[in-house]
């Protein structure tokens, strides 16, 4: 059943959903983001960048530097004493380079001083000098005699290769109808609106105090250890007021910790803010992947197997890239039921700045061409595309065949939601000239199965306090990215008390004060925090309801509630009065809750990456118009349905469909993070890096489907990452309807589509 | 290049500042009066955080310099309400920031600050503005959270109610 946004607006799951707790602070001008942080005596940092892709650095003399007014302190590499990175087995990176630059723009040195401006002057005061080695831009073991990215690495530039492989494969492709196709899928960037900044203090006794624009605290408090040298329990990280994240601040950077070592340096608090450039250069963003599929059908139309190689530039670090490298191959049998399944990943260093997570993590690219292929098979089978996808779905509540536990899905009824709404089968019997529909499906996690480094505890914890003045505190470091978390603590912890949100307030992103939540990454903190903080009130509710019992000398079962309160039988006794009785009788009120996810079924290598309690499903349907001329694409409308399971929050989802939905369209048609020869980007601005005004979104239908998941808090399944990817092959398939032509790379820009127009003979559309 | 003494006000109170006239009038709010709801997403006029009113006009504070604003105006979103609040003779607050708040039109954050002042200025000199028109007057402003249709209903919803008040 279709249930459009918004009815369901009128019947959230939690009760009182209001505003996000925010939101006020947000448009009053009050909301403080990392950069508009001042501590008393701060100083400000700015890092000297490399100009060159790759080489050598020669010479240094930072003694200009240190000459020039109101400079503080002058650092060269390596900043950090050991190498750190997000991922426990890869890490390679140095707050500062050290013999040799990778990227344009690597840190080499940091510099503190009075103003932002002065310790700018001085890094232009400061001489290096650089051997410039040949770029490598493209993955792979190229021609020739070219210095690898990391000589030291043992496999040349070949950061990591993964091979999988589950069923029968070489038989299902032995006697089936096979077809193969290929793709290139462009790298792009997150486009946060904030610039990461960092405020950090190294303290007279040692201790550090970082305040960040960061996704993961708990992570970044971990890294910032092994760079720094010192115990985890001196480094207090908690997180600013983050201006979005989507995957491009889930990790340490070295602007981090250059300002916790500038700090230890000059002894003030120090703050380095990232221009827009040096956003770009920090990246992190979405893989190129150059992919390859082959699939095996039978006269039914039933998949029978699945052949899929991926190749990700990788960039010169390597970040999360070996969960990366395996996400690429890790959901395709999430979403179709696939019986055979074989999977190759490489992932290469090249000299430009270091690729990441970018929501939809690893998945989106693959995404792409899967389902760009399925229309292709479609069209030769002679079946409507979306009669193809319903013949393939994986089914709820089964095993896939890379042994990962899907429960509830709703994909089924997201393909009925766009197919209703988009009047797909009228549309499509009367096409238009160089118009044309597309389709596409995903599916997504709620939630990563594993945390990033082997440990057995909870993935996400809550500590609970309730005042004698009926105020309620929730502990727990989750960190709000602009996705509403805390707005969803503080509505789960009120909805399971039966209290005014009023009363709660939460306090979260502080590893000095909360409880480990592992981050805001892969989409995991509503059903990871959601299932702690529901935890942690259970407990609350019982302690608060037996001094009720005790106090009324009435059985535990006959505690009735009244509003906030409870019945007595004097009338009702308010909530005040009873958590006043369960502190006589307790002392201070605290419990806490945690979570950890359900343990894999799968027992192989690789077999961390996939996993979730739950996953999302999602569909959307594209209607665009090529003009054969210009090349332009004009995107009329997009229908997009989204199994969430059950909705917390309305305009918190609302808001996480369509941002996602937009994100899509612009990585389908105009966003590329693209390098010249030189490896210098092409647009390190956001004119050259375009993403959608207001004026490229067309309007976007949301329909909301599915049922509660019973492994979700209140049955709800994650929303923030899952309906991007549908979007861009939605989109790319429609392009192709339109124009007859098939694109083989993204973003479907003027210049590729006339290209494709130019060279491909023309099928007649639809 | 010169130094000069530069008398502006700045949400309602007037400021002589000393400096370079050619300094920007961004880092002048946010460094010099800790004016901090004014945001730099790009610092070069790409992504509109940054707009502000100069006498009344919305205006990106990453483009002005101090000299140019020598005896105006200024508004920021910290004096959103105060204008509001003086010219309506009460207490509230600006409707379009109760809007944002009330359609969902505030994710991240980082973009409101220059999507309340250009759609403030919509709504006071347009009211009845129709979907175009708020489209066409906030393109100059990212936003990479919403997908931007909260933040067009809630600049519609204020068009409409300023249009018909009662």
């Amino acid at each position: 059943m279709t249930v459009p946004t918004a009815e369901r607006i009128t019947a959230p799951a939690t009760r009182l959903a209001g505003p996000r707790i925010d939101a006020w602070a947000k448009v009053t001008g009050q909301a403080l983001y990392a950069d508009d942080i001042r501590w008393p005596n701060l100083a400000y940092g700015v890092l000297l960048r490399s100009p060159h892709a790759h080489a050598r650095i020669v010479s240094m003399d930072l003694e200009p530097a240190r000459r020039m007014p109101g400079v503080l302190a002058v650092l060269a590499g390596p900043g950090s004493v050991a190498p750190y990175g997000i991922m426990p087995s890869t890490q390679d990176e140095h707050a500062l380079a050290v013999n040799k630059v990778v990227h344009v723009g690597e840190p080499v040195a940091a510099i503190a001083a009075e103003t932002r401006e002065a310790a700018a002057a001085a890094a232009r005061a400061a001489a290096v000098q650089y051997a410039v080695i040949k770029p490598v831009l493209r993955p792979g073991p190229g021609k020739g005699q070219v210095e690898p990215v990391h000589p030291e690495h043992p496999q040349g530039n070949l950061f990591k290769q993964v091979d999988l492989e589950f069923g029968e494969v070489e038989a299902a492709f032995f006697d089936s109808w096979v077809r193969e196709d290929s793709f290139f899928y462009q790298g792009n960037n997150h486009g946060a609106m904030e610039p990461h900044a960092a405020v950090a203090y190294w303290t007279p006794d040692g201790q550090v105090e970082i305040v960040t624009s960061t996704q993961t605290p708990h992570y970044v408090q971990r890294e910032l250890s092994r760079a720094l040298g010192i115990p985890a329990y001196k480094i207090r990280v908690r997180a600013s007021v983050v201006g979005g994240g989507f995957g491009g601040k889930s990790e340490a950077f070295g602007h981090e910790v250059a300002a916790v070592l500038l700090s230890r340096a000059c002894g003030r608090p120090v703050k380095i803010t990232l221009t827009r450039e040096e956003v770009f250069y920090t990246h992190r963003g979405r893989h190129p992947v150059s992919m390859r599929v082959r699939t095996a059908w039978n006269p039914a139309g039933e998949l029978q197997a699945m052949d899929f190689r991926s190749e990700l530039d990788g960039g010169a670090y390597s970040s999360y890239g070996i969960a990366t490298t395996y996400y690429t191959g890790a959901l395709q049998p999430v979403t179709y039921r696939i019986p055979a399944y074989r999977f190759h990943g490489e992932r290469w260093y090249t000299t430009k700045p270091p690729c990441g997570p970018k929501r939809g993590h690893g998945t989106t690219q693959p995404r792409a061409l899967v389902e760009i292929h399925l229309d292709r098979v479609a069209r030769a089978l002679g079946l409507d595309p979306l009669e193809l996808r319903r013949r393939n779905l994986t089914p709820p509540h089964s095993i896939t065949v890379n042994q990962l536990e899907v429960t509830t899905s709703g994909l089924a009824e997201c393909l009925d939601a766009v197919e209703a709404m988009s009047d797909w089968r009228a549309r499509r019997l009367q096409p238009e000239p160089n118009r044309g529909l597309g389709v596409a499906c995903s599916a997504y996690l709620s939630g990563a199965g594993l945390p990033i480094y082997w440990n057995p505890l909870p993935h996400s914890g809550v500590r609970m306090a309730v005042n004698r003045d009926g105020g309620v505190q929730v502990f727990c470091g989750l960190t709000d990215i602009g996705q509403g978390a805390d707005t969803v603590l503080a509505v789960l912890t009120a909805h399971a008390l039966g209290l005014d949100p009023a009363r709660i307030r939460v306090h979260t992103a502080d590893t000095g004060s909360t409880p480990v939540d592992l981050g805001s990454y892969s989409s995991r903190v509503t059903m990871m925090a959601g299932h702690a903080v529901l935890m942690a009130a259970e407990r609350m509710a019982a302690l608060v309801t037996e001094a009720v019992a005790a106090r009324q000398g009435v059985a535990l079962g006959e505690v009735r509630r009244e509003q906030e309160g409870f019945w007595g039988a004097d009338g009702v006794i308010a909530w005040e009065q009873a958590v006043q009785w369960a502190e006589a009788a307790h002392g201070p009120l605290t419990t806490f809750g945690g979570y950890t996810p359900p343990p894999p079924i799968g027992r192989y290598k690789g077999s961390g990456v996939g996993p979730s309690p739950t996953y999302s499903f999602s569909a959307c349907v594209a209607d665009v118009s090529v003009d054969p001329v210009t090349g332009q694409v004009a995107v009329h409308r997009l229908w997009v349905a989204h199994d969430l399971g059950q909705p917390l929050h309305p305009s918190l989802v609302e808001g996480q469909v369509r941002g996602g939905v937009v994100m899509g369209l612009g990585e389908a048609l105009m966003e590329e993070q693209a390098f010249n020869p030189d490896g210098r980007h092409r647009g390190p601005h956001f004119l050259g890096y375009r993403m959608p005004t207001i004026l490229d979104v067309p309007p976007i239908e949301v329909a909301l489907v599915g049922e509660p998941d019973p492994r979700g808090p209140l049955g709800a399944k994650e929303v923030g990452q899952g309906p991007l990817n549908p979007v861009i092959p939605a989109v790319l398939n429609a392009i192709s309807a339109a124009a007859g032509v098939d694109l083989s790379e993204t973003p479907a820009t003027p210049d590729r589509i006339l290209r494709a127009l130019k060279t491909q003979p023309q099928r007649r559309t639809i | 290049m010169a130094e000069a003494l530069v008398s502006v006000t700045i949400n309602g109170r007037r400021h002589a500042l000393w400096g370079e006239e050619t300094e920007v009038l961004l880092t002048v709010l946010r460094d010099r009066l800790g004016l901090t709801g004014t945001k730099n997403g790009c610092e070069v006029g790409h992504c509109g955080a940054c707009a502000v009113w100069v006498d009344g006009l919305p205006q990106l504070a990453c483009l002005t310099l101090l000299g140019s604003v020598a005896d105006r105006t200024v508004t920021t979103v910290e004096g959103l309400a105060g204008w509001w609040r003086t010219l309506n003779g009460n207490d509230a607050y600006h409707p379009l920031q109760t809007a944002f708040v009330d359609n969902g039109a505030v994710q991240c954050g980082f973009c409101t600050p220059g999507m309340l002042m250009a759609g403030a200025a919509l709504v006071r000199d347009r009211p009845g503005a129709t979907a175009e028109a708020v489209r066409e007057s906030l393109a100059g402003h990212l936003c990479r959270c919403t997908g931007y249709e909260q933040i067009v209903r809630a600049v519609l919803d204020v068009a409409a109610r300023e249009e018909d008040p009662a």
